[in-house]
């Protein structure tokens, strides 16, 4: 009967996008109490920040801001393509942001990798022997990073889903909210970016 | 429609058969009943140890156990009682079970979120019991892992960590489904006011847990960073500061404590009305003060830190917001006592303890004015004091309005009574023992005994005794309530649709509700609580 169809479908996507933009907020501030102590830290250590960020490589840095920039732009294409109905430009974008997230990665790897040949990792006997600012420094530099690396992963595996339910037509120019909701996270993950790059690689 | 026979939740058959039909049912009302069980079961857990650590008080010296294996009780009975019975314990029972229905709605906005949720909340819970035994014994910090101790600690303290973690992340996840919710599911015609207030409570509390819990994961996460990687945040000797964990701990954690009771405030707002036949008293000054608990309770963690270092202006900021977010709780108990006031009162068992809930509550909240003075903060801090107030206010706030809810829902969730005198006679054991159990402890706490104390002078013995004795006639008074309900629940008596002439709209429905909870759903034109007699303003 009629009545049951009124409920079948809980999450029409205004609610979606609501549930989304709220999941947002807390990831907001989970990476808030990070830059609360990044704050309290710099101002009482500022000198040593300063000198701690001349180490990391700020040519690195810059590319990997181009990469999520651009990859943010594409992904936000692939989402008006979709509501257009091309199939296929939407496939080939949200690829183009994955290949984008991937060299990401790869470049942090390889910066990562730079400073552990240095021995700056956390613990280490080198880092051990700098001043208490630049310890904290590297020790906030590794988890920030670290954890907006992570979450980088994560915008990947969503956006690989995403392909897969565009390839299976589960996502179409009708319904497209899973496909919104990744851009979403995708464009927060850049959001994040736009903040951690200048306050790490910028401030010599 | 109306020949179209209505299967209660409880019979219902979908696509899973016997026990996967709750493991992996989404329906809010069968989630509310298995974190239910989950809540008993952790709750006796938890109450064994704290009947353990009573044991062991009970003369001083050696009674029962040695000195490290108290620490390990007292901190894993916090961590449990805390993060997985008090935080979730009522937003998640029973506001999984009631929101919708109080709301005109067929389920939750994310009815899978919510399974996936309570899955996180048991892996947590588990982990946090597990942290016990596994590893390098039990963590013995304290539910607070103060560094530098719980990093030096060479306990389990990272499995403890990592549950806390969890636990979050699910309560986060809750919060997030019942505010998508109540914003785009309320039934045509319930606007904001006319929503009823326990609905009103749990997104209030639905906000604190969105905007709070996420700063306790990161720093959780910073400590196991700090025990894995030695970073040294909060290691003074690698320029770290160990105050600064303590704010970010209390940012997070004094929020909590209302994430704990708003939702008690929110059911026995819902019991005054129903058993004085009466509308609630000032529906707009309760709706406001929940929102203005919510938003002031955030900035008074400092509280918690009178003696850990703090500048003067800090101290008295700190402690003049305190005593501003004692006036909105203080307006919900005027309002509910000018509920009942001039109302036909039915005392039966909600009621009962919904009472006890406003008196023991409301010793907790002045104790706590104590607390929050600068001057005789000083002296009472980190004392006996300390625990029998936060034990009023979470014990008997919390727990005594986890207990009037589940006697004033149980014949809707079950579809059947219980027997009531054994309810009062159980009622009778819990006040009494509660207050035998956590009075004395003020006043023993007044003259010096230290919290998380082993050993004491013998001049602490009455005290420690009566405080015993308590604890004893408590945990009886608790196992005959629930064995009431289990009784109830198989061999009760069939329960109406509306035992208790309710008027909010899950008594409109049958008991035990149906799967679709609404054949159709209504229309609301007015405020809740109307009661027939004469229209309320507005």
């Amino acid at each position: 009967m009629a009545v049951h169809q009124i409920h079948t479908e809980h999450t029409d996507s205004e609610t979606g996008k609501l549930g989304m933009w709220i999941f947002l907020f807390t990831e907001l501030f989970l990476f808030g109490g990070l830059f609360l102590v990044y704050a309290i830290f710099r101002a009482k250590y500022s000198a040593e920040f300063h000198v701690a960020a001349g180490e990391l490589n700020a040519f690195i840095g810059a590319m990997n801001t181009v990469f999520l920039l651009v990859s943010s732009m594409t992904v936000a294409m692939a989402l008006a393509a979709m509501q257009k109905g091309d199939r296929l430009l939407t496939l080939f974008l949200l690829t183009v942001t994955i290949i984008l997230a991937a060299l990401f990665i790869l470049n942090k790897y390889f910066e990562w990798s730079h400073k552990f040949e240095f021995g700056i990792y956390p613990g280490s006997p080198v880092l051990k022997n700098m001043s208490h600012g630049e310890l904290l420094f590297f020790g906030l530099y590794y988890m920030m990073t670290g954890l907006h690396a992570l979450h980088v992963l994560i915008g990947m595996v969503l956006l690989s889903i995403t392909i897969v339910r565009v390839r299976a037509r589960r996502i179409n120019s009708t319904r497209y909210l899973m496909l919104e909701n990744s851009a979403l996270y995708w464009h927060l993950v850049d959001l994040i970016w736009i903040f951690l790059f200048p306050l790490l690689y910028l401030i010599t | 429609m109306a020949s179209e026979t209505q299967v209660s939740y409880l019979e219902y058959q979908g696509r899973h058969k016997g026990i996967w039909s709750w493991l992996l049912s989404t329906d809010h009302k069968r989630i509310g009943l298995m974190y239910l069980y989950a809540v008993i079961v952790f709750f006796f857990i938890a109450a064994i140890l704290g009947v353990l650590m009573r044991i062991e008080l009970i003369a001083p010296g050696r009674t029962i156990m040695e000195p490290q294996t108290y620490n390990g009780l007292f901190t894993i009975h916090g961590i449990i009682m805390i993060f997985v019975i008090v935080i979730p314990g009522l937003a998640t029972v029973f506001g999984n079970f009631f929101l919708p229905l109080l709301i005109g709605a067929k389920d939750v906005a994310f009815p899978r979120l919510n399974l996936f949720s309570w899955y996180l909340y048991i892996t947590g819970a588990l982990l946090g019991v597990l942290s016990q035994f596994l590893g390098d014994g039990p963590p013995d910090t304290g539910w607070t892992f103060y560094v530098p101790y719980s990093v030096e600690s060479s306990t389990s303290v990272i499995w403890a960590l990592t549950a806390a973690v969890i636990l979050g992340f699910s309560s986060i996840l809750t919060g997030l489904n019942f505010i998508v919710t109540i914003h785009r599911m309320r039934a045509p015609g319930m606007k904001w006011m006319r929503m009823p207030l326990f609905p009103w409570a749990i997104y209030a509390t639905a906000w604190i847990q969105i905007l709070a819990t996420p700063i306790i994961g990161i720093t959780l996460l910073m400590v196991i960073a700090e025990r894995v990687l030695n970073i040294g945040f909060f290691d003074p000797a690698l320029g770290g500061d160990p105050v600064l964990f303590q704010h970010l701990f209390w940012i997070y954690s004094h929020p909590a404590v209302y994430i704990m009771i708003l939702p008690a405030m929110g059911v026995v707002t819902e019991i005054f009305p129903t058993f004085s036949q009466k509308p609630v008293f000032g529906y707009g000054a309760i709706v406001l003060s929940s929102l203005a608990i919510a938003f002031v309770g955030y900035f008074v963690w400092g509280h918690h830190m009178f003696t850990a270092g703090m500048s003067y202006s800090a101290r008295w900021f700190f402690s003049f917001l305190t005593f501003i977010v004692a006036i909105p709780s203080a307006i919900k108990v005027f309002n509910w006592i000018s509920t009942m006031y001039g109302g036909s009162i039915d005392l039966k068992p909600p009621l009962l303890y919904a009472i006890s809930f406003i008196f023991l509550f409301m010793i907790g909240g002045f104790t706590g004015l104590v607390l929050g003075s600068l001057a005789t903060n000083i002296q009472a801090h980190d004392t006996a004091f300390v625990v029998a107030h936060f034990h009023y206010i979470i014990f008997g706030g919390m727990g005594f309005a986890f207990f009037a809810a589940i006697h004033y829902w149980f014949p809707k969730m079950y579809g059947r009574m219980y027997n009531n005198k054994v309810a009062n006679i159980a009622w009778g054991f819990n006040f009494v023992g509660f207050n035998l159990l956590y009075f004395p402890l003020f006043i023993i706490g007044l003259q010096g005994m230290p919290r998380r104390a082993y050993d004491y002078l013998p001049q602490f013995h009455t005290g420690h005794f009566l405080s015993t004795i308590g604890a004893f006639i408590l945990f009886a008074g608790l196992v005959l309530m629930v064995i009431n309900l289990m009784v109830a629940r198989r061999r009760g008596a069939i329960a109406p649709a509306n035992p208790w002439h309710g008027v909010t709209l899950e008594w409109t429905i049958p008991s035990p509700p149906p799967h679709e909870n609404f054949e159709e759903i209504p229309e609301i034109t007015r405020r809740p609580y109307f009661f027939g007699k004469k229209e309320e303003t507005k």
